[in-house]
């Protein structure tokens, strides 16, 4: 059994809170990069221009890109033979770091207490939603991805028929990010979950924007159904902003799982482009 | 691209030559208002009381910044969702003089027809770009709220800060006539 030093595990979490609220990860700075190279509409080429120039800023002035610094969401893949010290949960562990983070880092507070009657802000952006998994061995890999509330906004989710099939599910996909227009701040990245239950398929939407922007499904057929969806999506003409352009989406990742005879639940969950991420393993 | 510049507070004629489309530098007061201070001022419309602010003239931002560190007068600075405030606004417009609104996205034809009808005039920033915005930012200071947070009023002193006419007193709206222009000019 490996133990984690509780205290080295908050250490860790507050330094990635910092870092993901104020540089873009590489391969979502190149997809825009790539999109401003082919971008015909002037309007569109400016804003994605505005983008690029923002990156800059957030991580040469170690301010962040967007002042939405999201709510903490952690995916854990949390080793079977490790603990952590002094008593403590990985959970406990992850919150006392967000607090920390988002106060030394003079990160936005965006989570109040109660959703409906008293709106209290908690003023430390606590609680984290946390997703732990075990794994097998001695390691622990942590994700950070701080989710933005106004493309969190614009999630769906859709319980299709079974026969609606391909078909069904590319069309509820696109409709849902072309009826967005620019709330979620496109050009996106699109997660999508298909199968499972109805959480778990918002779950696979989630997760499925951890992986690298562009990255295809193992799967042939899912990954051909990514390029077909991300080409539809990119027709439309919605564009950076929703004021016009050839992009609207940078990405389209799919994830899948096993699903109930009866059911073909589809979820979306929208990523904007300021689509942060820090990765960690203790 | 048509470009102006503007300082507030913004008379009704210089509104009323802003188009869909043109590039604005606004400088001089802002205020930041969003969710729960909208909720707050209508409450005060609705009750028939004074608003603690005189909008008349001026301009709203739909922003919650994150906070200033030592070194700046404010934090990264972008525009929130405006659909969020759509229940409030036509209120808001009717009983305070407001002339403008900055945010992002697209808002409800009921915000429309009541920025025709008070000839007022809504904005897009760049969502997302709240470092680059923030440099346009001289200096902030919270006004009111301030138990809200990131959602308190803020009046905040901009330089040139860069916008895009997104629905203009006539009210054309350029998140439908944005995406036909891109579809025109690639022979869609």
């Amino acid at each position: 059994m490996k133990t984690l030093p509780y205290k080295k595990v908050v250490s860790a979490i507050r330094q990635m809170c910092i870092e993901a609220a104020c540089n873009l990860p590489n391969d979502v700075l190149s997809k825009i990069k790539d999109a401003y190279r082919e971008e015909p509409f002037p309007r569109a080429k400016m804003i994605l221009e505005q983008l690029i120039t923002n990156c800059q800023i957030g991580s040469s002035s170690n301010i962040p890109i967007c002042q939405d610094t999201g709510f903490a969401v952690f995916f854990v893949s949390m080793g079977t033979d490790v603990c952590i010290s002094d008593d403590k949960t990985i959970i406990e562990a992850i919150n006392e770091g967000t607090r920390q983070g988002y106060k030394d880092g003079f990160l936005r507070a965006s989570i109040v207490s109660d959703p409906l009657f008293s709106r209290t802000n908690t003023f430390d952006n606590t609680p984290a939603l946390v997703h732990v998994e075990p794994v097998k061995g001695d390691t622990c890999t942590i994700t950070l991805l701080p989710k933005g509330g106004g493309c969190e906004n614009m999630s769906f989710l859709r319980m299709l028929k079974p026969s609606d099939g391909k078909d069904g599910v590319v069309k509820f996909v696109t409709d849902s990010v072309i009826d967005s227009g620019g709330n979620p701040c496109p050009p996106v990245i699109v997660g999508v979950g298909i199968g499972g239950t109805s959480d778990k398929a918002a779950n696979l939407a989630k997760k499925a924007l951890l992986r690298e922007a562009g990255s295809l499904n193992p799967d042939p057929l899912y990954a051909k159904l990514e390029k077909e969806i991300l080409t539809t999506i990119n027709q439309s003409g919605v564009g950076p902003l929703g004021l016009g352009g050839k992009t609207t989406a940078l990405a389209v990742h799919i994830e899948h799982f096993p699903c109930h005879i009866a059911s073909l639940p589809v979820a979306v969950s929208l990523n904007c482009h300021s689509a942060r991420k820090t990765v960690i393993s203790l | 691209m048509n470009s102006i510049s503007l300082t507030t507070p913004l008379g009704k004629d210089e509104i009323k030559r802003l188009k869909i489309g043109d590039m604005v530098y606004l400088s001089g007061s802002v205020y930041t208002a969003r969710d729960a201070a909208h909720k707050r001022l209508c409450a005060l419309i609705e009750a028939g009381k004074t608003l603690p602010l005189d909008l008349k003239s001026q301009v709203i931002y739909y922003c919650g910044p994150t906070p200033p560190t030592p070194q700046r007068a404010i934090g990264s600075a972008g525009p929130t969702t405006s659909s969020r405030m759509d229940r409030y606004t036509p209120l808001l417009l009717k009983n305070s003089g407001l002339s403008a609104m900055i945010g992002k996205g697209n808002r409800s034809s009921q915000v429309v027809k009541s920025i025709v009808e008070c000839g007022a005039v809504y904005f897009s920033a760049t969502g997302g770009a709240g470092a680059l915005l923030s440099q346009h930012i001289k200096s902030a200071k919270v006004l009111l709220y301030e138990d809200l947070g990131p959602e308190a009023i803020h009046e905040l002193s901009v330089e040139n800060f860069p916008l895009i006419v997104a629905i203009d007193s006539t009210g054309r709206n350029l998140f439908t006539e944005g995406p036909s222009e891109y579809k025109k000019l690639i022979g869609q």
